[in-house]
């Protein structure tokens, strides 16, 4: 690993000061990703700025949203009261994401920060249009089975590996931001983004901006619940694909829901088309294959992840299946 | 292979282990000479020493390591695991991916399992952290090694510093209550020789003695 600077921050504008004055510079959290990536020589910052005293940990309730601080341990997220009781799909998602060891490292926000597990970004003697714009997307033709079957552009089809961020598009989260021209709120949907002609950036952050919380509103898509992760081992393994799934249930009709796939796009790709279509109608097989239909429409394979035209389908059926105790 | 029990095949067996070491030795002093700047080695030349120290940009590291205070200098790109195995001698932590996906470097840091090959030793200031030199008692074991023992954990046993401390943190979390929750919160520790059946042995027979880990 190349040497760089450290520096410890102990406020919000301390680290964004140090951020914005400094271009070569990141901040470090949890590390988990950014510390192999810089092993890798993936990314090179000359400095670090290690932003693990900010006073964001805590979770809380706040009138009717649930706030999570953005340093909060993933290990802290999933295992938490508040959260298993209000939001049970978060601590799903979260659990079936890394390992123990890992979960107690990676924080919320560098859960959402983290990088693409795509090999040609992580092979530097590879063409990748993430890592080094312009150089092609080497995945395109090539071992392609981890990758996008949706996508706006064949520049990178690369996949976003968080679980957290998938359940957190689907329970409409809000993204709390701190920034040199002050404090900004995203909606979790529109934090993370296609790859278009800029595939080296994964979110919509701007240049000094950081992540302080995420905020849930409350739902009373809490009892039917169900995070599907399908991987080449039972765990420990990135999604193929993922699901996440809560259906408010009155008897056996579906009032309400929320969707969400993981592994399919360059960001957690949320299903309002399909919630749209499910909504007042039975909680039935039948009409969870049409709505797995209907969530598989304009999606393309790339060779060796056509699988995913039927695992992605398949996943979101058995999901809704789990959820709903119609297994 | 050199058999076991056989006094002059184990002598040579040493006495190559013993020149492969000297080699690595001399070989990486060759290759840290090749990459360090001149004005450093004038430096170390002179004796200058916190001259030498400064060109790195050490940074102060205050850290406990199986409850031994250290006061330390260390680059910022030193990972803890690389700290304790080369610049404290404790080798029982064990470097095998370097990547965070095998889980043989696991440790305590502030009693809670970690990965030490991607933690910076810098973020650990002012923390406590424990390997698998940490846990018997003098002579005597911690129960976790005697259940690695008893139930046969290991084969190579190039994973079990790792597996161990995960195994207490499992109990510790509260994530040991079957068999099944045991494989999962232990499946950041991959085992090659695949010791898993007995390795769940050993962590539900430590569980269910109740004992504080």
């Amino acid at each position: 690993m190349i040497n760089f600077d450290y520096v410890r921050v102990s406020t919000i504008k301390a680290a964004v000061d140090a951020i914005v004055k400094d271009n070569n510079s990141l901040w470090l959290a949890g590390g988990t990703n950014l510390v192999d990536l810089m092993k890798k020589g993936v990314m090179t910052p000359q400095k670090l700025v290690d932003i693990n005293n900010l006073p964001l940990k805590e979770i809380k309730k706040e009138g009717n949203k649930l706030i999570i601080g953005a340093l909060a341990l993933n290990s802290t997220v999933a295992d938490n009261e508040l959260v298993r009781k209000e939001q049970p799909l978060l601590a799903l998602a979260v659990q079936a994401g890394a390992s123990a060891q890992l979960r107690n490292m990676a924080t919320v926000g560098g859960n959402m920060m983290q990088r693409t597990r795509c090999p040609y970004f992580y092979n530097t003697d590879m063409p990748c249009n993430k890592r080094e714009p312009g150089t092609g997307c080497g995945a395109l033709k090539g071992f392609n089975r981890m990758h996008a079957i949706f996508t706006d552009t064949e520049k990178c089809i690369a996949v976003h590996p968080s679980d957290m961020s998938v359940g957190l598009v689907a329970l409409d989260a809000t993204v709390l931001l701190s920034g040199p021209r002050g404090d900004r709120r995203i909606p979790f949907q529109n934090f993370h983004r296609l790859p278009g002609n800029l595939p080296q950036k994964d979110n919509t952050l701007e240049r000094g901006e950081l992540i302080v919380a995420v905020e849930i509103p409350e739902n009373k898509l809490n009892k039917h619940v169900h995070y599907l992760k399908v991987r080449d081992r039972t765990s420990y393994a990135f999604a193929l694909v993922s699901a996440a799934v809560a259906v408010d249930l009155e008897g056996s009709t579906i009032k309400d829901i929320r969707l969400a796939l993981g592994g399919v796009a360059h960001k957690p790709w949320r299903l309002t088309e399909v919630e749209n279509f499910l909504k007042g109608k039975a909680a039935t097989e039948v009409n969870y294959k049409q709505a797995a239909a209907l969530a598989i429409r304009g999606a393309k394979g790339f060779g060796l992840n056509n699988f995913k035209l039927k695992l992605a389908p398949n996943t979101l059926v058995e999901a809704l299946k789990t959820a709903t105790g119609k297994s | 292979m050199a058999k076991k029990g056989s006094g002059q095949n184990q002598a040579e067996e040493n006495y190559l282990n013993e020149s492969r070491r000297n080699f690595f030795k001399q070989s990486s002093l060759l290759t840290a000479l090749a990459v360090t700047p001149p004005a450093f080695l004038k430096a170390a030349e002179e004796g200058l020493d916190e001259k030498a120290a400064g060109y790195f940009e050490k940074m102060p590291l205050a850290i406990q390591i199986n409850g031994v205070n250290h006061d330390l200098s260390v680059e910022p790109r030193t990972t803890l695991l690389d700290l304790i195995r080369e610049q404290l001698a404790l080798p029982g932590t064990k470097k095998g991916c370097d990547h965070g996906q095998c889980g043989a470097c696991t440790v305590h840091v502030n009693g809670n399992r970690v990965l030490s090959c991607l933690t910076l030793a810098v973020t650990a200031e002012g923390k406590k952290v424990t390997t698998i030199e940490g846990l018997a008692d003098g002579e005597k074991l911690h129960p976790m090694q005697e259940a690695f023992i008893k139930y046969d954990g290991f084969q190579c046993g190039y994973c079990t510093p790792g597996q161990i401390m995960s195994g207490i943190a499992c109990i510790r979390e509260g994530h040991a209550n079957s068999d099944d929750e045991i494989r999962e919160y232990m499946s950041g520790n991959i085992c090659r020789c695949g010791a898993y059946p007995n390795i769940v042995k050993a962590i539900a027979d430590v569980k269910k003695g109740g004992q504080t880990l």
